[in-house]
């Protein structure tokens, strides 16, 4: 016993026969149970945090140096946004620690332009923690998911800058793209050629996103198979799926963004339901319109796979405080998102609807929880029993 | 655990697998407590309404005898633990927090039997309602947790019809192996009380639900079980599956009715360690006052299970079990998930006194409360299907009606949900904090 | 220019229209109420603390109105006010002896036992549910400031481990009584020069090993105060509220656990704001 002696000294706790027996003042009662599984809240978010590497990596690789900038303006403007407002707010300002800060600002980077200029992520984490999140009483208690809130915020008020995407730096060596990229004079050089990774070309080539070139078609009245052939035939496909085109600097590469939901899911972060059925209805829907008149949208595989359909779907509609917390009501969410996304993208005035689609069933899960209360085990039997 | 073999194929949804913590005593065989200078033999030991005392300080008492007869149907005798004189009748710390009546017996040293109640050889001639009326007579309770008197659930009313018996040999809470070493080490007495048992109750359908994890228990019953026409069932390991409902379910596929009891279901379900009282009640006339009891944790020196009377502090119980190498953070009666923490070392162990665990500070859960993510663990875990973390969220902010109609009562405090919260909420807590509530209101109301 | 035209002529008819039609509302749909109720309603407190038992401020402004009550009942309004009311009615004022909550408790972290730590909701009711409390006495105030958190007023305030009532502050609403699982507070006149603070019915000797500061029934105070203005019951003394003893008794007494004290020495210095109830 003297071998493992750790806090023990010979005390009034110490009975004749020498053994030691527990000091009451070192002793803690609180409720039962008395163990943990150990997981927190900051593991879940760090989690979340790993599976979005892999998208992160894949916009740094396609932007260039850019990207990564805008990723780190965005988490660093929103831990310190959340550290000065809870701050000022007199709370306790280590909230910052538990990583849902820097989630919400890598979130809110993916669903910027990788030509973003810093202060409008700035004035996106400022909108995000602050009226997104902190307003209502910090992590928890929001209603609306913060970075897609600071999205649309930006959305509205900066049309033209939240609008202009940078291409892929591979998309400016293949031809096929030169109708759909815009060279300012000072750029035209670069024509045909890779753009350099640490070049800053963001103000001088732009291009428009699949669903951009699709919506303005539409708008032109130009209704017709052949047009929309343009930005939607299969060698064009494997592009989207890797991510090389323009758009969103998270958003674009559907293989990376796969990888990292699956991993959410096989770790049990999320469930499959809100994912699967958001995608399967924005599919069911947009093929269900295309087969009607092709002319009005392109077939359900253009858009899965081109948008913010998959970063929305994995990341920001299982955002786990403003979904809904039971199986059913997630499958009731994913459908009115998909729905709504669909909605909006084919008969909509903007091109895209899944940040949208999403804030907008935010709005209603409150709603979807009180219908989806489960039956408690056992409580059809009692039913049936006064009923017989 | 999941390659251990188990025979159910009806699982009960949720649940949580918590570190099982048996290897410290799992081996060690049940030994007998040295007798004690003195007993603190608490009176109310069991729900239903409290004995009457009927011995006076200074009285002389013997080992088995009465000390306070039933004092209603819901009720159940308490016998002197050992020989000597009542030294007072006075409160003692309960494990509640609240002090409870209890009578300190100094012992005498010579252990003289003095039981009333004789032994019954011949129990399978016997009349059943002779047979539950020594059960009652012998103070037998429920020795899972719960300490119902076993007689009440042995007499069912005529129109619920009972055609399963079920004893809990689950174990489902972590550390504790009182059970399991009862099953190997006596495994006549639990088939035969549970033979018993059925023969009170008239059931041909006898089986024991035993978690997949005691592979030498479930091994050593099976041999002794045909004969008696027992069946043991190799459950899968999930707590909590040997919490009444959910064992029910696992063992029949029957799923007992919300708000109601087994009966409800055409079973009754009793614990391992009351059948094995049954049988020292009915071929010995032993009544209980004495229990296997665990003492357990990693700051004991060493662990293991332990024959205690009933009464000893729990103090004497840790000094016995060669005290702490470091001084424990938690001192919990019962287990790890549904245990009760102590804050005094003189409360005596009981009837329903499972296990005594002692956690380190590293093994402490640091509740704190943060708001609800809404992540969802605690719906996978609830095994009654409700969701916890809203419904704590409702009793914080006083919402009672609101968490009453969205299931509140029917939460069986397992604690599967606080073990998962990745917030460390208090959710049993609050969940007990709002059954206190709405029950108060609901006595309000009848007045 | 046409389009915006268009708009702003329809937006103006459907404003006039509209405007017409809750005018119109207002005339047929009117519902006469006694203007008195507006005006008693003024003079009340306004800060519908409930102390009336009443629903609220302008529900007892209407039970007085109606005679149901006599303006004495708000135990919030001071006497001048209550004398206004009365005469703005023309009715009886009701006497009203103004009240202050005390809690009986004066086992401070300093003086009471805690022998555990208590980890857990930091609300007194769910504390209680723990192992019967954070602190050794089972009757002592927990210190885990349920009562502060309901007082409209922000006049409780928990100072080490144990709450204290600024009676200065204390509108004597009641509120913090039923927050309180130990039955703690109670509502004496203001005017008591000093209360007995302990509630604990255990024996001295048990008390003791609890608190420094716990009644011990030694009588010592009863001797010192006049016939019937103290009584004990079950180890412990009380002010008879009814019939209260004058100051002196806290010297005459000396009470041996410091137990008898008046408020201001109970609780000495003044609210912090921050202290105070969030």
């Amino acid at each position: 016993m003297t071998e493992e002696k750790v806090n023990l000294e010979e005390n009034d706790t110490t009975t004749q026969s020498g053994v030691f027996l527990p000091k009451i003042e070192e002793l803690v009662v609180s409720s039962s149970p008395h163990v943990h599984d150990n997981q927190t809240v900051r593991k879940i978010m760090l989690t979340v945090l790993l599976a979005l590497v892999p998208s992160c990596l894949c916009g740094i690789y396609f932007y260039g140096i850019n990207a990564l900038m805008v990723i780190i303006y965005c988490v660093v403007f929103s831990v310190a946004v959340e550290v000065l407002w809870c701050r000022i707010a007199g709370k306790k300002t280590d909230t910052w620690k538990d990583c849902s800060a820097i989630l919400t600002g890598v979130l809110l980077a993916m669903n910027l332009s990788a030509g973003i200029p810093w202060w409008v992520c700035l004035i996106g984490a400022g909108i995000g923690i602050g009226i997104g999140k902190q307003i209502y009483g910090g992590l928890g208690y929001n209603p609306f998911n913060p970075a897609l809130v600071a999205r649309v915020a930006l959305l509205v008020a900066f049309p033209k800058l939240m609008t202009t995407w940078v291409p892929s730096r591979f998309m400016t060596e293949n031809p096929v793209y030169d109708k759909i990229i815009t060279y300012a004079p000072s750029a035209e050089q670069l024509k045909g050629k890779v753009i350099p990774f640490l070049s800053n070309t963001c103000d001088s080539i732009t291009c428009a996103t699949p669903l951009g070139v699709v919506k303005e078609l539409s708008k032109s009245g130009v209704h017709n198979v052949s047009a929309f052939d343009a930005v939607s035939n299969t060698p064009m496909y494997w592009d989207y799926f890797f991510g090389n085109m323009g758009g969103c600097l998270g958003e674009t590469s559907v293989l990376a963004l796969l990888a990292g939901g699956i991993f959410l899911i096989a770790m049990k972060i999320i469930k499959w339901h809100i994912p699967v059925t958001y995608i399967a209805t924005v599919a069911i829907f947009s093929a269900a319109i295309h087969a009607a008149n092709p002319a009005i949208t392109p077939g359900p595989l253009f858009h899965v796979i081109t948008g913010g359909l998959f970063l929305g779907a994995f990341f920001m509609a299982t955002d786990m405080v403003t979904s809904p917390i039971t199986k059913k009501g997630m499958i009731i969410f994913g459908i009115g998102c998909g729905i709504i996304t669909s909605l909006i993208r084919i008969w909509g005035n903007y091109p895209e609807g899944v940040s949208f689609s999403i804030l907008l069933m935010n709005a209603v899960v409150p709603l979807i929880d009180k219908f989806t209360v489960t039956v408690p085990f056992g409580y059809k039997a009692a039913e049936k029993k006064v009923g017989a | 655990m999941s390659n251990l073999h188990h025979d159910d194929h009806i699982y009960f949804a949720g649940g949580v697998h918590p570190e099982e913590g048996k290897y410290l005593s799992e081996s060690k065989a049940i030994q007998e407590a040295p007798l004690l200078d003195s007993y603190t033999v608490i009176l109310n030991q069991h729900i239903g309404a409290p004995p009457k005392l009927i011995v006076k300080k200074g009285d002389a008492v013997k080992k088995g005898q009465l000390l306070a007869e039933a004092g209603g149907f819901v009720s159940a005798p308490v016998h002197s633990p050992t020989s000597g004189t009542v030294r007072n009748i006075e409160d003692c710390p309960g494990p509640m927090g609240v002090p409870l009546l209890a009578v300190v017996i100094d012992s005498d040293g010579k252990d003289e039997w003095g039981s009333s109640l004789e032994p019954i050889a011949d129990w399978e001639n016997t009349s059943p309602d002779d047979l539950k009326k020594r059960i009652s007579d012998a103070g037998l309770v429920g020795m899972g947790g719960a300490a119902f008197p076993t007689h009440v659930k042995l007499s069912p009313p005529p129109e619920k019809k009972i055609d399963h018996l079920i004893f809990n040999g689950a174990e489902c809470e972590p550390y504790l192996t009182a059970d399991h070493r009862l099953m190997l080490e006596y495994p006549e007495s639990v088939v035969e009380g549970c033979a018993i048992i059925a023969r009170v109750l008239g059931v041909k359908n006898i089986y024991i639900g035993i978690e997949a994890n005691k592979p030498d228990a479930i091994k050593v019953l099976r041999e002794k079980a045909a004969s008696f026409g027992v069946n043991i069932i190799a459950l899968r390991v999930r707590y909590p599956q040997g919490a009444e409902k959910q064992l029910i379910y696992a063992v029949t596929g029957r799923k007992v009715p919300a708000g109601g009891l087994p009966m409800d279901a055409g079973c009754v379900v009793q614990n391992i360690g009351t059948a094995v009282a049954v049988t020292e009640a009915v071929k010995e006339g032993k009544p209980l006052f004495e229990r296997v009891t665990t003492v357990t944790g990693e700051p004991l020196a060493n662990p293991g299970n332990w024959k205690f009377r009933i009464g000893t502090p729990v103090s004497k119980a840790i000094e016995l079990a060669g005290g702490v190498k470091y001084s424990p953070a938690k001192v919990i009666l019962g287990g790890p998930m549904m245990g009760f923490a102590q804050k005094n070392l003189q409360v005596p162990v009981m009837k329903n006194t499972s296990g005594i665990l002692l956690l380190s500070k590293e093994q402490l859960v640091q509740y704190e409360s943060y708001p609800c993510i809404r992540c969802g663990r605690c719906v996978d875990a609830c095994p009654m299907n409700i969701i916890p973390g809203p419904l704590s969220t409702m009793i914080e902010s006083g919402e009672f009606e609101l968490a009453e109609k969205n299931n509140l009562m029917h939460c069986i405090e397992c604690g599967s949900c606080a073990y998962v919260c990745p917030s460390f909420r208090p959710l049993v807590q609050h969940f007990r904090r709002g059954k206190a509530e709405i029950n108060a209101r609901k006595r309000k109301m009848k007045k | 220019m046409e389009t915006v035209l268009i708009a702003f002529i329809l937006m103006t008819l459907s404003g006039i229209l509209l405007g017409c039609i809750i005018g119109a509302a207002a005339k047929f749909f009117f519902v006469k109420s006694d203007p008195r109720i507006e005006d008693v309603n003024e003079m009340l407190p306004g800060a519908n603390c409930g102390g009336c038992g009443k629903a609220g401020c302008s529900d007892l402004a209407r039970a007085i109105v109606a005679g149901e009550c006599v303006p004495g009942s708000c135990p919030v309004c001071s006497l001048a006010v209550v004398g206004r009311i009365a005469a703005y009615l023309g009715v009886d004022a009701g006497s009203s002896v103004k009240k202050a909550a005390v809690v009986f408790c004066g086992g401070s972290n300093s003086k009471a036992r805690k022998s555990v730590n208590y980890n857990g909701i930091n609300d007194c009711i769910s504390a209680s549910l723990i192992a019967g409390g954070p602190k050794d006495c089972r009757f002592g105030c927990m210190g885990l400031a349920s009562c502060a958190r309901v007082c409209p007023f922000n006049a409780i305030e928990v100072i080490d481990g144990l709450a204290c009532v600024h009676s200065d502050i204390c509108t004597g609403c009641g509120k913090c009584i039923e927050s309180c699982p130990r039955k703690l507070i109670r509502l004496v006149p203001e005017t008591a020069p000093f209360h007995v603070y302990c509630n604990s019915p255990e024996k001295g000797v048990e008390k003791k090993k609890n608190c420094d500061v716990a009644c011990i029934a030694c009588r010592k105070c009863l001797k010192a105060a006049g016939e019937d203005q103290m009584k004990i019951e079950g180890f412990l003394a009380q002010v008879n509220y009814d019939n209260m003893p004058g100051a002196d008794v806290i010297e005459k007494a000396a009470c041996p656990t410091s137990c008898i004290s008046s408020p201001e020495n109970h609780f000495p210095g003044t609210l912090k704001k921050e202290n105070a109830a969030r």
